[in-house]
């Protein structure tokens, strides 16, 4: 058993001699792993990271990414992380920034990828999600759809299809919704 | 025998700590001496004032702790009555409103809930409360977050109970607790930083405690794994083709509510926003012909709440205050380590060994390594290359949430580069020992992997670091 009152006066020694005095700043294990993660990403020449808050705040960063094939060949998206303390035991909550018009993505930014979801396991990383959503741009499926509508077109009428993306992209309207240009 | 002892209040805890026994303690030394020793220097901090951190500051305080503080950043509300039992009603209080506001919140009144507390903070009524039914006790609320204390708050306490009811917040205080631990030249832990924590969970009928000793019991993060991932719906099922209620609710939170309310983050504390969530809920189920969505639901898959039953909550908190005593005193051997409860039919329990994991980023050891405080930030990541326990190639370094150097992506890479010529010393702000982490490739037997390491520096020839360690270790 621990000789608790002996252990009292030692740690308040200790406390002071190893601290200095000065709060420290808890680091997490997620921000430890996200710090891994980071460190080893591996991205295609489409995909660049930047981190608004610096080089310190690994929690919250920005991937834009440039397709340079298919339907959205062109286009420039941006997609903001937000990762939590928990990591990896919880997804990173990712949001796409620009208004795209995607089968998978509704107008609101959310994004139907399920490793973001219900396939999330800890083993994967930062790597797999861009990879996953990269994967959204150059084979678009209408079978998740988040918007009903343009995955109705993909599957009815491919060439229409082709037509909103680009008109969407260039700055446009489809149907009532507006699209600012991505490209 | 025990010496004639002045008889106390407590025969029950005499019976404990006046006399020896076969499953004691090592240094357990019965006397009058312990009784008023525990009263008097044990320190406990009780983490949440809810379900479990009310009736551990019942237990902990009929159990002779007489030093106790609480910290709980919520407020009481209704639902909390049926089983935080110290919050109370208020007299002559209109019984319509009263039965109004129990229909619209499902709540199942017990002999002690009562509705004079809500809206006051839950440390503070707890501590009062508590205080004014046991005498001698001493109770400090603390109505804040975890996360707003600094580390000698937590440096005060002898043990850390915790009533905690997420997996963030038993992370966070997990590495508070395990930041006090040090560990002497040949790694072993040493006796004097461990901090121990008793920790209760609870969820409907089912609970777990455990006893955390860093250093010797695995710690929170060394079995964080063993949490199964959460129930997370795809999205497009929420869209497309919802199948049940909590699918129903969970389109109006996660979906509709930012087609309306663009910019207005949903607040799950606000009863009008729940509300409109419930209502959107209630539209989409009539359009699927989905039933089964109520209000009490709405709240349950939003804020992930199970509902709670007191006699879970007294079992577990009770396993705990008495762990907390067993630690204090030495009266008895203590769990080890984690203990399950399962009432859902008949009753089961049972006690795991869990082990330590060595390689724990949190509580481990690390690796120790000795250097000049002349040694600059790129010699030392050569360094790590050779070093036989490490042979960690291109490696990242991070110190305090500071990255010092990362190899890659390209930009942070740039944004770090400078630090490599400066003294590790003078980046680690003067400090004699502390610990940092390094990621990188490994090379062990021709084969490569990913690690990430615990790295305990110490800078030789600073001024009290190696006579404090000699004095701790072998």
């Amino acid at each position: 058993m621990i000789r608790l009152f002996k252990v009292k006066e030692k740690q308040k020694e200790l406390a002071e001699n190893a601290n200095g005095g000065a709060p420290i700043k808890k680091q997490t294990a997620g921000e430890l792993r996200l710090h891994k993660d980071i460190s080893e990403l591996n991205l295609p020449k489409s995909c660049t990271i930047t981190f608004p808050n610096g080089k310190d705040d690994l929690m919250n960063f920005e991937v834009s990414i440039r397709p340079d094939e298919g339907y959205y060949f062109g286009g420039t998206f941006l997609f903001s992380f937000q990762v939590s303390p928990i990591y990896p035991h919880e997804a990173p909550k990712v949001k796409c920034k620009t208004k795209v018009y995607h089968p998978n993505i509704d107008l609101e930014g959310n994004v139907c990828l399920n490793i973001l979801r219900e396939d999330w396991k800890p083993v994967l990383n930062i790597n797999t999600i861009i990879y996953g959503l990269y994967h959204l741009f150059t084979e678009p499926n209408y079978e998740d759809p988040l918007n009903h509508d343009a995955a109705a077109v993909l599957r009815d009428n491919p060439k229409m299809f082709e037509s909103n993306v680009r008109r969407a992209m260039s700055g446009g309207y489809v149907g009532q919704s507006f699209f600012p240009r991505c490209i | 025998m025990a010496d004639a002892a002045p008889p106390s209040k407590s025969r029950d805890l005499d019976k404990l700590l006046l006399r020896p026994g076969n499953l004691v303690g090592p240094t357990f030394d019965p006397g009058v001496q312990l009784r008023d020793d525990l009263q008097e220097y044990v320190k406990v901090l009780v983490v949440g004032a809810g379900g479990l951190g009310c009736e551990l500051l019942k237990d902990l305080a009929l159990s002779g702790f007489k030093n106790l503080e609480v910290i709980d950043m919520d407020r009481i509300e209704v639902s909390n009555l049926n089983r935080q039992f110290l919050f109370r009603i208020s007299i002559g209080l209109n019984l319509d409103c009263l039965s109004l506001v129990l229909k619209r919140n499902s709540v199942i009144m017990g002999p002690m809930g009562r509705l004079e507390d809500v809206g006051k903070p839950k440390a503070e009524v707890a501590a009062k409360r508590v205080m004014e039914r046991v005498s001698g006790v001493n109770i400090v609320p603390h109505f804040c977050r975890i996360e707003d204390k600094d580390i000698e708050f937590y440096s005060d306490f002898n043990i850390i109970a915790l009533g905690l009811d997420s997996i963030e917040a038993r992370s966070y205080i997990n590495a508070v607790a395990c930041s006090f631990l040090e560990y002497d030249f040949d790694d072993n832990p040493r006796e004097e930083t461990m901090k121990p924590m008793v920790d209760g969970g609870t969820e409907g009928f089912k609970g777990h405690a455990r006893v955390i000793v860093p250093g010797v019991t695995p710690c929170f993060e060394c079995t964080i794994w063993l949490f199964p991932p959460q129930v997370k719906f795809p999205l497009c099922t929420l869209a497309e083709t919802p199948r049940n209620a909590a699918h129903c609710i969970e389109y109006a939170h996660l979906i509709k509510w930012d087609e309306v309310h663009r910019g207005k983050a949903f607040d799950p504390d606000n009863g009008d926003h729940m509300k409109w969530v419930y209502d959107e809920a209630v539209k989409r189920a009539e359009l699927f012909g989905i039933p089964g969505v109520t209000y009490s639901l709405t709240q349950g898959v939003v804020k992930n709440i199970i509902p709670a039953i007191a006699s879970t909550n007294a079992i577990v908190s009770a396993a705990c205050a008495l762990e907390t005593l067993k630690i204090a005193s030495g009266c008895s051997k203590t769990l080890s380590n984690y203990l399950t409860y399962n009432g859902v039919e008949g009753l089961h329990s049972k006690v795991t060994q869990f082990v330590k994991d060595k390689d724990c980023l949190v509580c481990g050891p690390g690796v120790l390594i000795e250097l000049d405080t002349t040694v600059t930030l790129q010699k030392f990541i050569n360094m790590l290359e050779e070093h036989p326990k490490l042979l960690i190639s291109k490696a990242s370094i991070t110190y305090h949430g500071k990255n010092l150097y990362m190899q890659a992506p390209p930009v942070l890479e740039e944004m770090t580069r400078s630090n490599l010529n400066l003294p590790l010393y003078d980046l680690m702000d003067k400090i004699p020992k502390d610990i940092l982490h390094a990621t990188g490739t490994i090379n062990k037997d021709n084969k490569k992997s990913s690690g990430l390491k615990k790295l305990r520096v110490v800078f030789k020839g600073i001024d009290g670091v190696t006579d404090m360690d000699l004095a701790g270790g072998a």
